[in-house]
């Protein structure tokens, strides 16, 4: 644990979010000479509200799509003012600012290398405004916008593979981490930091309402995300997939995605839906394969 | 001062190097591509010390000028049309942060029919954004308002951003002579920007770009606009210590044979010249016409406005954009500003040169004979009028 926290208690986030969870990992790894971009989000929302702020490190918002965008004015800014050398520099952005909307602008930050640690904190829906479907919203969840009808039971789509889709763009150090490993997030961040050239964490964070969970569930239920190889643990440096190093890898026989579904409410509608449940579990036992966990 | 002769885009370029903008983020699109290709080539010849970033859409330049002004730094880009409307989001956001972003605009039509000529569609339709706006209507123009444009929104009592609308070719892309001011000469004009209130300094820590709730929006809003009512002095006072250092003046409005003139038409940019032309024929004719230009169109100047028109029977708002289902926006902006003023002249309202047609001095003879009836009758005939429209076309469009 650090001296210092550098992300203040009292803010408005829910009790048991896990995205606040990771923020203060993530900052209390980079100590006080941090400067943060925030996409706009449940992150900016909880922590801004005028005129109280919970950061206790210097941090602009600006939109939604852009976190990666102004936070390479600000790089070039600190160039320019000369102050550039020792200042750890993070873009932040949930995973609609990021899978989404933000694309394009991450995709030009990490093309043109600019020395930022872009983190989306996934937590797999639009939370901020009240749970819609994302491009990270897993196949079978139900959301607002992906709602668990009588004929279409929830999301259609798979989640988007962010993190290789980042990697592909060949940046120094890419990873993904999980609220309930803070060790594992902490390293990550400090790695991170320590590239010479962008780098890029995916954090899981459980959200209680979206993912209708009890509060005092949301580490117990990021874990079971892993131990179930739902979300895979991994770190990269470059783009040779080759060389991805799994960080954590799951128990032996792996837990069943039943294990981890049955716990949210935002999967109830699949518990009795046998053939969706293997339809689920085939996909993350063959995503487990290509990442040589199994 | 060395006399060179250059388009409209590089005397910008020239304007952001002499101003020593120390970030630039841009991204190219016609007909202001010549400002981020001029800017990289300054910076890879080491001529500049800037942050150029060529970063991958308009958006994400005013997203990164805006991190870069966070960090207290000079910074500038320029774009146009679409450019311009891709970054709308952001240039509310620019001012109400209130970062002194610099932007030359090429003045070009919008899409659809997509079109990359001349018009003022594109700033026309940010108007409402928070930035100053001026208008040049030479290259000379083009370099002395950026620089301008850079003193009064560094300014203390201003702290808001400025664009620079430049015509679509007739400026961006046209030769003229131009006096390029020396660079000590602009040192001493324009020191080194030092943000006054906030920058992102781990020393310092400090919230920017909060969320504000209904109880405390307004009051920041309120704060911008005193600002911009602020940024008319500064203006002045801008342009006078900019005539003493560079001995050229410049006025926010300026009239043109306005003294005794019954009829005077208002505009923007550079049909200005072309319009003068068409007067000194009027005049010869016995016809006691005049003009305005708008230099300056954020904040509204309606006293200096007022003060050259308020004697003519009639004004004639003459504008290359149009607010479908209304009119001009200038002429809604002019007849909004007089509506109070106890003797207002009569305000007709004419549309030309959308999407770079072709303005010729004999269209503001046209005008005239139009606004002719109304002013001999003392009644507005028409209150908008589409000026050197194929007749043919408009008869097939009334049909359907």
């Amino acid at each position: 644990m650090a001296d210092k926290e550098y992300f203040a208690s009292g803010h408005r986030g829910c009790a048991g979010c896990g995205m606040a969870s990771a923020v203060r990992t993530i900052l209390n790894a980079a100590g006080p000479n941090t400067i943060v971009a925030n996409a706009t989000g449940c992150l900016e929302v909880m922590t801004t509200g005028y005129p109280e702020s919970a950061w206790e490190v210097p941090w602009i918002h600006a939109a939604f799509e852009n976190a990666a965008a102004v936070a390479s004015g600000v790089e070039a800014g600190l160039k320019a003012r000369g102050r550039r050398e020792g200042v750890n520099l993070f873009a932040f952005a949930g995973d609609g600012g990021t899978f989404d909307i933000g694309i394009q602008a991450l995709s030009g930050m990490l093309e043109r290398g600019h020395k930022i640690c872009y983190v989306c904190y996934d937590n797999e829906a639009y939370m901020n405004t009240g749970i819609q479907r994302s491009a990270s919203t897993p196949f079978g969840a139900s959301t607002t916008t992906s709602p668990a009808g009588s004929v279409i039971p929830g999301k259609t789509q798979r989640k988007k593979p962010i993190a290789a889709i980042v990697a592909a763009h060949d940046i120094p150090y890419t990873a993904t981490a999980n609220i309930a490993y803070p060790l594992d997030l902490e390293k990550k961040v400090k790695k991170a930091l320590s590239v010479d050239g962008p780098s890029f964490i995916q954090v899981m964070c459980p959200c209680v309402p979206g993912w209708g969970i009890p509060s005092e569930k949301s580490m117990e239920i990021a874990r079971l995300a892993i131990e179930t190889g739902v979300f895979i643990l991994w770190d990269l440096e470059g783009a040779d997939f080759k060389n991805i190093k799994i960080t954590k890898l799951p128990p032996k026989p792996r837990k069943p995605v039943l294990d981890y579904l049955k716990v949210q409410s935002r999967f109830k509608h699949l518990v009795d839906k046998p053939d969706l449940i293997e339809k689920i579990q085939k996909e993350v036992d063959e995503k487990c394969k290509m990442y040589g966990i199994d | 001062m060395v006399k060179e002769v250059i388009k409209g885009n590089f005397a910008t370029a020239v304007a952001a190097k002499l101003a020593r903008a120390e970030v630039i983020p841009a991204y190219p699109i016609t007909p202001s591509t010549l400002f981020p290709e001029q800017i990289s080539e300054f910076v890879n010849n080491g001529e500049m010390k800037c942050e150029y970033i060529p970063v991958e859409s308009e958006h994400s330049a005013m997203s990164a000028c805006i991190g870069a002004a966070a960090c207290g730094v000079r910074t500038c880009t320029a774009t146009s049309s679409q450019g311009l409307a891709l970054m709308h989001e952001m240039l509310f956001i620019a001012s109400g942060m209130r970062l002194p972003i610099v932007m030359p605009v090429a003045n070009r039509a919008l899409s659809a029919p997509i079109n990359i000529w001349g018009d003022h569609s594109d700033t026309m339709a940010e108007r409402d954004v928070g930035w100053l706006h001026f208008y040049a209507q030479t290259n000379q123009e083009c370099i002395d308002l950026t620089l301008v444009a850079f003193k009064v929104s560094e300014n203390k009592k201003v702290l808001l951003p400025s664009m620079i609308g430049l015509d679509a070719f007739v400026l961006t892309h046209t030769m003229e002579p131009v006096d390029v001011p020396e660079q000590d000469k602009v040192d001493a004009f324009l020191p080194k920007y030092e943000s006054p209130y906030c920058w992102l300094d781990p020393a310092r820590p400090m919230t920017i770009g909060s969320f504000a709730t209904p109880e405390y929006y307004m009051e920041f809003k309120l704060a911008e606009e005193m600002a911009m009512e602020r940024s008319s002095a500064v203006i002045d006072e801008v342009f006078e210590d900019f005539e003493k250092r560079f001995g050229r003046k410049y006025q926010k409005v300026v009239g043109y044979k306005t003294e005794d003139a019954d009829v005077i038409m208002v505009m923007i940019g550079s049909m200005f010249g072309t319009a003068k032309a068409a007067v000194d024929n009027l005049r010869k004719k016995g016809i006691k016409a005049g003009l305005v230009k708008m230099t300056v169109y954020r904040p509204f100047p309606t006293k200096e406005l007022y003060a050259l028109v308020k004697s003519a029977k009639v004004v004639a708002i003459v504008e290359r954009a149009y607010s479908y289902g209304h009119g001009g926006p200038l002429f809604a902006d002019v007849s909004g500003a007089f509506y109070n003023m106890e003797k207002k002249p009569m305000m007709l309202n004419y549309i030309i040169g959308l999407g770079g047609r072709d303005i010729v001095p004999k269209d503001f003879e046209t005008i005239y004979d139009k606004v002719k009836p109304s002013m001999e009758t003392g009644k507005a005939r028409m209150r908008v009028e589409w000026i050197n429209v194929n007749e043919e076309a408009v008869k097939e469009a009334e049909g359907l």
